[in-house]
């Protein structure tokens, strides 16, 4: 598993564990209401789960699994590396921003950090498209 | 395929059916009246496609297909893993009929239910990064 894909699946399984602790709060919330607070977590959640786990961590395993340009760029077998870094960066800092924001039921960061999370998922699919092709054996 | 991983695809496809269903019932709620049980049913619905149906699904190709702990024991310790599988599954079963049961008629019963499912649920999830953080290597 090459670098970028271990940061990204450790993170998103630090994500997991985040959202699924959160969900767990406002589960018991529901049984026994106790902490009203509880359930303004669930936008963190949410962007935890969906972004930070499920999508981060499809994107981890793509860029390690994906075919490569072994042939074609031996220095650089999975091409434009950077778009993939810059979409760790963007999508756990969209997260981190739109999670908490949502939180406190503040617009502008929920905003900014879907925003974020966009551009992340864009930048993965420019780092991504063109090793959408048949493996070279 | 090992035999948990096909025991968690499996039940990954079953959770999406379900969903799909109740999805589809809870969307004739727009045209038609449903039973109060049913119109709170919908948390249900996401939780049975997103956790019951994809996250299982990846959880099982996971465990198969990361890279290797050891030789001895390729997959680390295989009986969290199975307490994984009941954990995700039991508590998703109880949350479906206690999250809508509380919403209409909160009994004790049905609130402690709740909340057992609240704590077999996070219980997976970190068993869950547990098995699998060290087998997040190179090789």
């Amino acid at each position: 598993m090459p670098p970028l894909s271990r940061y990204m699946v450790r993170l998103a399984l630090l994500h997991l564990a985040l959202g699924f602790f959160f969900g767990g709060l406002m589960l018991a919330h529901k049984a026994f209401p106790i902490a009203p607070w509880a359930m303004r977590l669930l936008p963190w959640h949410i962007h935890s789960l969906l972004i930070g786990w499920t999508i981060q961590l499809a994107f981890g395993v793509a860029y390690w699994i994906f075919p490569r340009f072994a042939l074609e760029r031996p220095g650089d077998p999975r091409g434009r590396a950077g778009w993939a870094w810059a979409s760790l960066v963007l999508l756990n800092a969209g997260v981190l921003c739109a999670g908490p924001a949502g939180a406190m039921g503040w617009g502008p960061g929920l905003a900014l950090g879907s925003a974020m999370e966009t551009l992340g998922v864009l930048a993965f699919v420019v780092h991504l498209w063109p090793r959408v092709r048949p493996a070279i054996l | 395929m090992p035999r948990l991983t096909r025991w968690f695809i499996r039940a990954a496809l079953a959770h999406l059916i379900a969903a799909l269903l109740l999805g589809a019932l809870l969307g004739g709620g727009r045209v038609l009246s449903l039973p109060p049980i049913l119109a709170a049913a919908t948390p249900v619905y996401f939780h049975l496609l997103m956790l019951g149906g994809v996250a299982q699904f990846i959880i099982g190709v996971a465990w198969w297909m990361f890279p290797p702990l050891s030789k001895e024991r390729p997959r680390g310790n295989e009986a969290l893993a199975w307490a994984v599988f009941f954990l995700l599954n039991g508590g998703l079963i109880l949350r479906a009929i206690c999250e809508p049961w509380v919403a209409v008629d909160p009994q004790p019963i049905a609130r402690g239910g709740l909340f057992l499912s609240a704590l077999a649920l996070v219980a997976a999830g970190w068993i869950v990064v547990g098995l699998l953080w060290p087998r997040v290597k190179g090789r």
